[in-house]
């Protein structure tokens, strides 16, 4: 994992090392500076001679400046290192996202890749510049002040040496035991925060039902559980400050005792043994230490804690695609003519359900083919495969004669146009969502499009016709005008094969109807296959593929299937019911 | 490329402003931990005295012990030892009492978080459905995340440490007095100058803050709808464009994220360097006070510094500025939570559905001439009990007769969507409501379980004006099927007996069969058992249509209002649903509203919407003889749209 996330560190490497550095340099005068402090008081203020008093102090405010620029100077390099690394993961992730299959896209679901992208990121962040400023600061600042308070009095040091052992053992403890709690309260998160997700978008739902009493107790059966274990993890980090406060008046009470026996012994001068300034430095080396344990204990604990998060990114990251471009690419798709040879497909290799069972199916280019089928006959997984979203199992599937494995992928999915079920338009103009389908595309090409999708006359009535802007997901327009501009999107890829997955159920008969004329009439060399729940939307195709639990239950033309097939039969007469009025 | 993109490069941002207003409410959500506050402050107060006293022992130690013992021939340490004792114990109450207010602060935070996050949950359920319409979920989701996560570092971090401080302050500077009061003149102004340099770099880091913060949220919209499209991305090949897009996006929070983290990283180091020039010139000072002889006045009276006193001073003074450093270094995090804490209160403070209906559902017997009586066990039957102003009491028999009476309706004021609709829904009759997108078939069914109030008119149920049934028991008597399924995380199970908490596993089961989800319910890997997770997303949109029909049916509601409910189950599904919704439908009074004609042809009374307004009524066959609007839209000869 630490390999994966170092991975994206790049051009700010050089500024981690950099504040590293400078935290030392920064540690190193915080160190030095006591050791002026305790020389001015014994040599000048001592001895009353007021030369080495502003010695001392130039000393002393040389230093000080000197750790104004290190600290001022990490602080910005750091900062610019931690962001820099988070954008730099992020945006790792997100080109990761890019290459994805969909199998991919499904398995991590999307809300958990946009926390991935949004929360984890910036927990790492917070944890990075901690570590680079905090995790090597406080074990150098010990191992100085340790060494420094060993020239001074090594039996005093000795002493305290063994109290922070002890107090560094202690602060371990606790940093390991408040893990597996805050990991925890973190998953207690995510159920909480799913309650309220799923309350927020069926508010009318638990209306409905009255049931706002039965959400609250189970919102509050959370909230407690929250209540509970962040509390129980709290009170033990919060043990961290008294213990270090106890150590820190012991080691005083310590070190004044055998300072005190020691000065008296040496007399209080400076050759003979300790002095009363070095009783006060070797005080605050003995503060200087034991704050940094408590900060180097923060410090795991939050890097301990964002853990889970680094994980959750590795895996973004580590996340290979299984839908890859071959070596040689064809990069041309020759015609639109789709072949399905004994194809059979699974979701993931080791699921037991055979979604599509032993596929024969040729569709000529310029053909349209209507397929229908009930709910979870494996409609759109078929489809699925003709611009390779999904490999197949066994068997094989050639557009153009050649096998979709062996295409360049965007050459294949520039001829291979498809409007999904659940189809998505961006914020954005009109004019800019159907750009999708071709950057360059003229004003006259977009609304040749709208026109043969039956979109280009509502667009008009919209104010600003197509500078009308489109709300996230499409929800400013009905769901029929949004199948519509779907359509058109499409089109103006001008594809070899068009797709239409169930795209055209908001839009009335009809249109639908209009819509289906304009394919016919405008778009010969393309191979149109629509599936759909409308006997009306496929009637006049030149072939409907009847599907069944993942299999072809019949395949032919509308006379044919009404002869033959008993399904399709059934279909036809449910929605004809009464419908004189259909031609 | 679009206007978002435009905006990335943020211009200057005012800096966030202290807001004592929210500060106050957070307090005041404390209050009920009032007398564990107090305890806190007191211990508070104890632990800042202890550790002042740790700062002047060294005066104590060097003037009153060594530097006698140093004049003694034969030194005596008992009287030291006494001494250390006496400030062992001093010490000892001050690590108790931080041991005890950083505990207790722990559950005041938490149970403060908590009360909150109950209190949030709580009123979020009582809201009217307008406020989700206005607010979007990820903006309602942020308050139960983001702010409450800002807010809890302000309440278990930074009020104690704010009282803390505050005390720390206050009791060096008595301290720093009772030593020597120049010396103590000299290390304020000192600080004084501290501030103004630090201010001016918090006041920058302030406005790149919300420069991050504007970013940041303009970088996660982006994410949020882009991975929600992903595959539409892949479908259409724009993997390098949005890669580039969110490089843009990222490349501009970045930059505002390394200057606002540089000079908030920037304040702790600078007050450290700055406490040591303060440091340094407290040194000379005293020093030269001490060597001169210049006489000292501190609160004990005039007399000369001693060396013990000017350690003692100088200990002092860095315990007077790391506070000042930590207050500072807090600041922008205040600022932040408190902005956090605005939100959430104003969340709270949201108006709820008002609810001053007071005829209620009853269990009633009824007797053979009709007329009912109020029973305490479960009869299967029910009344609305009507009380009246001359405190006298009437209960009417629940049917399930619906009328609308001149009823008109907008989302807004000034725009009415539903024009003087009258309509009678006879128990056991089917309404259906047919017309384009936008006509107000919906709007109809949101007025009728009162998710919205009518501006003029009257609806009645059994007679009764639905403004004086009580919410709850207006919406028990419906049975609602909404075009938009929301599912819950549970078991499939769970899912249908949300429709009534009170039935048992037979009758859930029996209302899945009825609306034909039995079959696919016993494929799932655990059958009834299965957990639905992410609002059913392992489900088609059509299964996900047959469990809400059946969590519908379980609740066996007189009326029945279905908006769209079959329109993702194909055709052929929707034949053998039909019979369950028909054997559902059976003796109740049902609203339909429905994009396929095939399946309202059998209603009682056809209703054709169009801008509000009822154009045409009547059943199938008399609109279609009539060869008006309902003829052209089944003959597909006319479109709505």
């Amino acid at each position: 994992m630490i390999k994966t996330l170092a991975g994206s560190l790049r051009q700010y490497k050089k500024g981690s090392i950099l504040t590293v550095c400078l935290s030392i340099l920064e540690a190193g005068v915080e160190i030095v500076i006591p050791l002026c402090m305790s020389g001015l008081i014994d040599y000048g203020v001592e001895r009353g001679a007021m030369e080495r008093v502003w010695e001392y102090g130039a000393v002393l405010l040389a230093l000080a400046l000197l750790q104004l620029a290190a600290g001022t100077a990490s602080a910005r390099i750091c900062a610019r290192a931690s962001a820099g690394f988070a954008a730099n993961l992020r945006q790792d992730m997100y080109d990761n996202v890019q290459t994805f299959s969909f199998s991919s896209l499904d398995k991590f679901s999307t809300a958990s890749i946009v926390t991935r992208l949004t929360t984890d990121v910036t927990n790492i962040q917070n944890a990075y510049q901690m570590l680079i400023r905090m995790a090597v600061r406080g074990p150098v600042m010990t191992v100085f002040a340790m060494a420094v308070s060993f020239t001074i009095s090594r039996e005093i040091s000795l002493v305290f040496l063994a109290i922070i052992v002890f107090l560094a053992v202690l602060l371990w403890r606790i940093v390991r035991g408040v893990n597996p709690i805050f990991g925890q309260v973190f998953r207690t998160y995510d159920a909480l925060n799913n309650v309220v997700q799923e309350n927020v978008r069926g508010a009318r739902v638990v209306k409905s039902f009255n049931q706002e009493e039965g959400e609250m107790e189970k919102f509050g059966g959370i909230s407690q559980r929250i209540f509970r274990d962040f509390a129980r993890g709290e009170r033990l980090l919060a043990l961290n400050t008294p213990l270090m406060q106890f150590f820190m008046y012991a080691c005083m009470i310590l070190i004044s005792w055998l300072g005190a026996k020691a000065i008296v012994a040496g007399g209080n001068d400076p050759a003979l043994g300790l002095t009363t300034g070095n009783l006060t430095a070797l005080i605050s080396y003995a503060i200087q230490i034991l704050t940094s344990l408590m900060m180097l204990s923060m410090v795991f604990a939050m890097i301990a804690i964002s853990a889970a998060s680094g994980r959750r990114v590795a895996e973004v990251l580590e996340e290979g695609t299984d839908i890859a471009n071959p070596q040689h690419p064809v990069r041309e798709v020759p015609s639109g003519e789709v072949v399905f040879h004994d194809v059979c497909f699974r979701y993931a290799s080791t699921a037991d359900r055979q979604v599509l069972d032993h596929i024969d199916l040729r569709f000529r280019a310029g053909e349209t083919v209507g397929i229908l089928g009930g709910t979870g006959s494996s409609k759109s997984s078929l489809v699925q495969l003709i611009p390779r979203l999904y490999d197949v199992t066994e068997g094989s599937l050639t557009v153009g004669g050649v096998d979709v494995r062996n295409y360049d992928l965007t050459a294949l999915r520039s001829a291979v146009a498809m409007v999904l079920q659940k189809n998505e338009l961006f914020s954005g103009t009109v004019r800019e969502n159907l750009r999708w389908g071709d950057e360059n595309a003229g004003d006259e090409e977009l609304e040749r499009a709208c026109r043969l999708a039956c979109a280009d006359e509502f667009i008009q009535s919209l104010p600003g016709g197509y500078d009308a802007r489109i709300e996230q997901g499409g929800t400013n327009i009905s769901g029929g005008q949004k199948q519509r501009l779907c359509i058109a999107r499409a089109l103006l890829k001008r594809p070899k094969v068009l797709i239409l997955d169930d795209s055209t159920s908001a839009v009335d008969t009809k249109t639908d109807g209009a819509i289906q004329r304009a394919f016919r009439e405008y778009l010969p060399e393309t191979t149109k296959i629509i599936i759909a729940q409308r006997v009306s939307s496929v009637r006049h195709a030149d072939q409907i593929v009847v599907m069944d639990g993942g299999r072809v239950a019949a395949v032919g033309r509308h006379e044919e299937l009404l002869e033959t097939c008993g399904i399709y039969r059934e279909v036809y007469q449910s929605q004809q019911k009464g419908a004189h009025g259909d031609d | 490329m679009t206007e978002k993109a435009k905006r990335v490069p943020a211009g200057d941002a005012a800096p966030a402003r202290f807001n004592p207003k929210a500060l106050r409410k957070v307090l005041g959500c404390i209050g009920e931990y009032r007398g564990a506050m107090v305890l806190v402050v007191v211990c508070i107060l104890l632990s800042a005295v202890a550790s002042a006293a740790s700062s002047l022992f060294l005066q104590t130690l060097i003037d009153d012990h060594i530097l006698p013992l140093l004049a003694m021939d034969t030194p005596v340490f008992t009287k030291l030892i006494r001494a250390l004792i006496t400030i062992g114990c001093v010490y000892l109450a001050g690590v108790l009492s931080t041991l005890v207010y950083n505990r207790v602060m722990v559950t005041v935070a938490q149970g403060t978080l908590k009360k909150l996050r109950d209190q949030m949950f709580g009123g979020m359920q009582r809201l009217p459905v307008r406020y989700f319409d206005t607010h979007t979920h990820g903006e309602i989701m942020s308050l139960y995340t983001n702010d409450t996560d800002t807010l809890r570092q302000l309440i278990a971090q930074a009020l104690p440490q704010l009282i803390s401080s505050v005390f720390t302050i206050a009791v060096v500077f008595v301290c720093m007095l009772y030593v020597s009061i120049p010396l103590t003149l000299l290390a304020s102004a000192a600080v004084f100058g501290m501030m103004k340099v630090v201010g001016g770099v918090m006041e920058k880091s302030g406005a790149y803050f919300v420069r991050q913060q504007r970013t940041l949220a303009e970088l996660n919209g982006y994410v949020e709808e882009m991975v929600n499209g992903q595959k539409v991305v892949k479908v259409f090949c724009h993997e390098d464009r949005v890669r580039e897009e969110l490089a843009a996006r990222n490349k501009a929070w970045e930059e505002a994220a390394a200057a606002a983290g540089g000079n908030a990283n920037a304040i702790m180091p600078m007050m450290n360097a700055l406490g040591y020039v303060q440091y340094i010139l407290v040194a000379v000072l005293g020093a030269w006070m001490a060597i001169a002889g210049v006489g000292n006045l501190g609160l004990t009276g005039v007399d000369t510094l001693t060396l013990g006193a000017i350690a003692s001073f100088l200990t002092l003074t860095r315990s007077f500025t790391n506070p000042i450093a930590q207050i500072s270094n807090q600041f922008n995090s205040v600022v932040t939570a408190l902005a956090g804490a605005e939100r959430i209160f104003a969340f709270l403070e949201e108006e709820p559905e008002r609810d001053e209906g007071y005829v209620t559902l009853v269990s009633a017997k009824i007797d053979g001439d009709g007329t009912a009586a109020e029973c305490a066990e479960h009869t299967g039957r029910w009344a609305w009990k009507h009380p009246h102003g001359d405190g006298t009491l009437t209960y009417t028999p629940l049917k399930g007769e619906i009328t609308l009476d001149g009823v008109d309706f907008g989302y807004t004021p000034d725009k009415t969507v539903l024009h003087d609709i009258t309509l009678r829904a006879e128990p056991g009759r089917k309404i259906a409501f047919v017309g384009a997108t936008g006509a107000g078939k919906t709007t109809i069914a949101n007025l009728i379980n009162r998710f919205y109030d009518v501006a003029d008119g009257k609806i009645r149920y059994d007679g009764i004006n639905i403004n004086k049934i009580k919410k709850a028991d207006l919406r028990r008597s419906l049975g609602v099927v909404l075009q938009d399924v929301n599912l819950f995380t549970g078991t499939v199970m769970e899912n249908i007996r949300y429709g009534n908490p009170a039935a048992t596993d037979g009758e859930c089961m029996a209302a899945a069969k009825l609306a034909n989800a039995d079959g696919f319910i016993r494929m799932l890997p655990q059958g009834y058992d299965t957990v639905l997770q992410g609002d059913g997303s392992g489900l088609s949109q059509g299964q996900r249509q047959l469990i809400s029909i059946a969590r519908a049916a379980v609740s066996n509601p007189p009326v029945m209002i279905l908006d769209e409910a079959t329109s993702s189950i194909d055709t052929r599904t929707e034949a053998l649903v039909q019979k369950g919704m028909d054997a559902l439908m059976k003796g109740r009074t049902v609203f339909a509203v429905a994009h396929r004609l095939s399946t309202v042809r059998n209603s009682d009374c056809i209703l054709v919407l169009d801008h509000g307004r009822v154009i045409e009524r009547g059943t199938h066959d008399r609109l279609i003889a009539r060869k008006g609007v309902y003829h052209q839209l089944y003959t597909g000869a006319f479109e709505l749209e």
